[in-house]
């Protein structure tokens, strides 16, 4: 028990909390939009990938940090205006998208890696982000920047879905497409948008993790994260506040499993402690199903003049 | 641009279609065959023939084929039913398990049973423990309304972390020196060889007799009828009196109990033990497989082996002229949009206006 407070009183366990967060709550907001406007995004895992793989590759190329962050912005909305052409323009099946999607990315990433970097044994490394140990704040000046936009992003976004017209059309689009096109709004347009800037979020996100959590691009670097942020945005209820607290949630339960493992002196196998935040978010989505306010026109292809 | 359903099919788009999708994955993958500066001609026909161009060649495509034939088939029916499993990864892992626990731990020691009788219950455990880590989402779908797509895919992560604590714990191998692996199955609960020197094995047959006895039960029962009308339109399937809880539930027992025993099948005829690393993502591959066959039983068996065909095959190109592995991985994918596209541009046409 006392190994319990001492990872808890211990301030770098906090640290590595909000490390563990940062790229969950920028992916989880990248959901959220798209899910918001009406579509769901099983392609994150994969632009995830390749938000990785491209922002680490500018950077190693030369390109200053934030612009390996632009370039997995891009490679994020190119993906993402895949899936809107797909989903929204051909009105495919969601989920079959997104995966193909996650397929492709995921491939076309680790290809790139191997053709690029044929025979290296050691992966190749950047120079990553820094702390800002200049904020003076704790904990948070042990974050490095892109860990502060994530934390802005969030009332950003919040701001953007409830007091802006361009929100209100997103919402819109993703409640009732049919009432929408009847306003003069073009769904299409809308979902778009929509679908290319929350993948531009998610390629973000993936690029936090060469360009701040680690310096070099590994396989199986995301590992699920990416399907993370799909149950994270349901737990949260499509709300960008609850989002953020979901990710930290997680990354809580995820931090304290490392420590408990790493002191060794656990009662139960460490696998126990890395279950939890997933049968947590099952009960969570168990528990709020009967109030879900999920977007109403979620995974509903729409095709104009078709009912 | 908008689509406007086509009133009569068009010869000219049926046959345009596909041409056009094959056509869109080659320059795909040939760009990038390009890329890796590689010469293309030669890349393909390795490829093709380290796919298919030898008895030894052929005889792994298949093997890789069968739990992929076996997850495609479990996405298929649940698909067609409208219940979105993504979780057949994972129900995988638990038939393995399963199977290992029946044929391997009690059989090894603890029941003295004969052979054909402890074959038949580990297909069973396997197919049982698949079907019921399925049925826990289905119902919460069916009762609930929570979305089953999330909760399969939790559940992935789950069984995983299960797994990796039964290899440390009560199934580990202690004769393995700390390599996470389960104990082996029995010898005699292992399926024989259909080719000698090679590692095919006789659960082909069981894989392809599923998919003729799943396109029989879609086409001829009354129960393929009901997961046609239910994935056709709910509302109107309740409507018409077609039992909709209850058509949940059969959907996904027979869609977990098939992905439960594409691992007890790997185990039996390929690993023989249980391994963290024993699916390289079949689950995921059984989602484009069901849709690459356009969700037709039959169709399954075909489209398997084209994906294990290009998984292999890319295997031995990569050693020969130094294009990444990874290249089979992006043909499939090219390969899936691109049939997506060309099925609904059947159906479909395009207005520009």
């Amino acid at each position: 028990m006392s190994d319990f407070l001492d990872i808890l009183t211990n301030p770098s366990f906090w640290v590595a909390v909000l490390r563990i967060a940062t790229p969950l709550i920028v992916g989880t907001l990248g959901v959220l939009l798209c899910e918001r406007a009406g579509v769901l995004n099983l392609g994150i895992e994969g632009i995830m990938v390749a938000g990785a793989f491209t922002g680490w590759l500018a950077v190693y190329v030369g390109a200053p940090l934030w612009g390996g962050v632009l370039v997995a912005a891009l490679t994020g909305a190119v993906l993402g205006l895949l899936h809107a052409f797909l989903t929204v323009v051909l009105a495919l099946s969601q989920h079959v998208s997104g995966l193909g999607i996650t397929l492709l990315a995921t491939a076309l990433s680790y290809y790139g890696y191997r053709v690029s970097f044929p025979k290296v044994s050691t992966p190749p490394t950047i120079t990553p982000f820094q702390e800002m140990g200049w904020l003076g704040l704790p904990i948070l000046s042990q974050q490095t920047p892109l860990t502060l936009l994530a934390l802005v992003a969030v009332p950003v976004v919040a701001y953007m879905l409830y007091r802006t017209p361009v929100g209100l059309a997103v919402r819109m689009v993703g409640e009732n497409p049919q009432a929408a096109e009847g306003q003069g709004v073009s769904v299409v347009a809308v979902r778009t948008s929509a679908i290319v800037l929350g993948s531009a979020l998610m390629g973000v996100a993936g690029s936090f993790l060469t360009l701040s959590a680690f310096n070099a691009f590994f396989f199986n670097m995301v590992n699920g994260r990416g399907w993370i942020c799909v149950a994270l945005v349901v737990f949260a209820s499509w709300r960008p506040g609850k989002a953020l607290l979901g990710a930290l949630l997680f990354a809580f339960f995820d931090a304290l499993q490392l420590r408990l493992q790493q002191s060794g002196t656990t009662v139960l196998p460490y696998q126990m402690y890395l279950m939890l935040p997933y049968v947590l978010s099952i009960l969570a989505l168990v528990l709020v199903a009967r109030r879900a306010s999920y977007p109403q026109a979620l995974m509903k292809p729409y095709r104009k003049g078709e009912r | 641009m908008r689509l406007e359903k086509r009133q009569h099919s068009s010869a000219l788009a049926m046959v345009l279609a596909p041409i056009g999708a094959v056509a869109f994955t080659l320059l795909v993958s040939t760009l990038l065959v390009l890329w890796a500066g590689a010469p293309v001609g030669q890349t393909y026909a390795l490829l093709a023939q380290g796919a298919y161009g030898s008895v030894f060649a052929l005889s792994e495509t298949l093997t890789r084929a069968i739990p992929l034939m076996l997850t495609g088939l479990a996405a298929t029916v649940a698909f067609k039913a409208k219940l979105f499993n993504i979780g057949a990864e994972g129900q995988l892992y638990v038939g393995a398990m399963a199977a290992v626990a029946v044929g391997g731990m009690h059989g090894g020691a603890g029941w003295d049973l004969p052979p054909a009788l402890s074959f038949v219950l580990m297909l069973l455990a396997a197919a049982l423990a698949g079907a019921l880590l399925l049925l826990g989402p289905a119902l919460m779908k069916a009762r609930l309304g929570v979305d089953e797509v999330v909760t399969t895919l939790l559940l992935n992560f789950i069984v995983l972390l299960l797994v990796s604590l039964m290899l440390d714990g009560p199934m580990k191998d202690p004769t393995a020196m700390g390599w996470p692996q389960s104990v082996a199955l029995r010898g005699e609960l292992e399926l024989s060889k259909l080719i000698p020197q090679t590692r095919l094995h006789t659960g082909l047959l069981g894989a392809v007799a599923l998919a003729v006895a799943l396109w029989a039960l879609m086409k001829y029962t009354v129960l393929g009828f009901d997961i046609r009308a239910l994935g056709a339109n709910p509302r109107a399937a309740a409507f018409a009196g077609v039992p909709v809880t209850r058509t949940v539930v059969m959907v996904a027992l027979l869609s977990g109990g098939l992905a439960g025993l594409a691992g007890a099948i790997e185990v039996a005829g390929r690993t023989s033990y249980l391994t963290l690393d024993m699916s390289p993502g079949y689950g995921y591959s059984g989602i484009v497989i069901a849709m690459l066959a356009a969700l037709h039983p039959l169709a399954v068996v075909v489209a398997s082996v084209f994906v294990a065909g290009m998984l292999v095959g890319a295997d031995s190109m990569s050693r020969a002229v130094g294009v990444p592995t990874f290249i089979a991985d992006v043909i499939v994918a090219a390969s899936l949009i691109s049939v997506l596209v060309a099925t609904l541009l059947t159906q479909y046409r395009v207005r520009w206006r």
